[in-house]
């Protein structure tokens, strides 16, 4: 067993762990913060995508000892109270989900590309989205979402 | 997961002691090809030895004709670098078509280059571009690095520091990628230099291979017509669900000529 700290949306957190602790499993069942999902057990899906110090990545292909010491931000660090993210705001508005369950991970993934790259196209925001799998929307109105919040936040 | 003991490394060199003390350990980098094979259970090591945070793995330098980039450099910051992005703009492009943009903020050049999956794409960088390989123990050539199919001359002990790429006059990297996997089904970097052309293929056979036929056409013509007619053999390249053997060579031709093209 292992302690791990990090600061999760801001706040420092620790856990006791077994040395084979992912990230996501340390964020769902130790921390309790079940916004993460878990899609897939191949690391292909991106359902469970956060950002440690800043950057998007799989917390299913992270042990939770890599990220000790890291700032983790999760899906539920996004909104400002009852002020959804402008990411978040515009996937209600475009109706950029239907079951839901890909939406923690596109939602940060899309925050980290809107981030990384400026006057996001939509062949690029499809091909930046090749890490996260949606098998309810057909991917349309997640590239329209996207889009959208790019430019209002660039606005 | 099968249980492991996970320890962080200060240094390289207690990187290697606890690699020696261990019963089957195995080094963390990015840990985007160990994670995925451990959680499916088709690897057990004893210990995992994280070398993910070393600063002596870290650093990108252009200087003179050589671009040195530390192991533990990861491929999103490849893909960016200013640096790279001028020197030698292959490498960027290849660096930024590995995986998915969450792969590319973990995976590292060592532990790609460690790995040497055959569908890896940096394999194709490090023979195309002519590298010179720096471990903990000594400095190898890529062509004697990378002995075959996951298979590299690295000892069991010995880890990968950096990577020194010579800057060429002119070179592309173009692939085939697995749409799910965006692993290579065929990826062919073409690099030109004084002292002639260097073709290099991964994803085709077991292992990265030069297309010696190849490079002496472009030696007298560097153009994708000098190419046209050269047709890679299927003899010992690899067939399997997603591509068979004369797929794959037939791919090898269409992807030189596309590289040449792109470089010219």
């Amino acid at each position: 067993m292992i302690s791990v700290k990090t600061t999760v949306n801001g706040e420092e957190r620790s856990a006791d762990v077994e040395d084979r602790t992912l990230l996501v499993s340390y964020l769902r069942e130790h921390l309790r913060l079940t916004g993460t999902h878990i899609g897939c057990d191949t690391s292909q899906c991106g359902a469970c995508v956060v950002h440690v110090n800043g950057k998007a990545v799989k917390s299913c292909t992270m042990l939770a000892a890599q990220a000790e010491g890291c700032n983790i931000t999760t899906v539920e660090g996004l909104a400002d109270g009852d002020t959804l993210h402008p990411v978040q705001a515009a996937f209600r508005e475009y109706h950029g989900l239907q079951c839901g369950f890909c939406t923690p991970g596109m939602i940060m993934s899309a925050v980290d590309l809107i981030r990384r790259i400026p006057d996001l196209d939509e062949p690029t925001i499809r091909q930046e989205l090749e890490g996260n799998l949606c098998r309810c929307t057909g991917y349309q109105n997640i590239v329209k979402a996207i889009k959208s919040a790019a430019e209002q936040m660039a606005s | 997961m099968y249980e492991f003991n996970y320890k962080k490394a200060g240094s390289l060199d207690e990187a290697k002691a606890l690699l020696a003390g261990a019963d089957d350990g195995k080094l963390l980098s990015g840990g985007q090809t160990l994670l995925p094979t451990m959680k499916q259970r088709l690897a057990m090591p004893s210990d995992l030895i994280d070398i993910g945070s070393l600063a002596e793995l870290k650093g990108i330098a252009v200087s003179g004709d050589v671009l040195s980039i530390g192991a533990g450099e990861k491929h999103a910051d490849v893909a960016s670098s200013s640096e790279i992005r001028s020197a030698l703009p292959a490498l960027a492009d290849l660096a930024g078509m590995i995986g998915d943009p969450h792969v590319r903020h973990m995976g590292t050049l060592g532990g790609s280059i460690s790995n040497n999956d055959p569908a890896a794409d940096y394999p194709a960088a490090c023979v195309g571009l002519d590298a010179t390989i720096h471990t903990t123990d000594r400095s190898l050539s890529a062509e004697e690095f990378f002995v075959g199919m996951f298979e590299t001359a690295l000892s069991e002990t010995e880890i990968v520091v950096g990577v020194d790429f010579k800057v060429p006059q002119k070179a592309a990297y173009m692939k085939f990628p697995n749409p799910a996997s965006r692993y290579a089904i065929v990826g062919v970097m073409v690099a030109q230099y004084a002292s002639g052309p260097r073709v290099a293929v991964t994803g085709a056979g077991p292992s990265v291979f030069r297309q010696m036929e190849m490079e002496q056409a472009l030696a007298s013509d560097f153009s994708p017509g000098s190419i046209e007619a050269i047709r890679q053999s299927p003899e010992s390249l690899n067939s399997d669900l997603h591509a068979s053997a004369d797929y794959r060579a037939h791919l090898v031709g269409v992807m030189a000529k596309r590289a040449v093209e792109k470089a010219s």
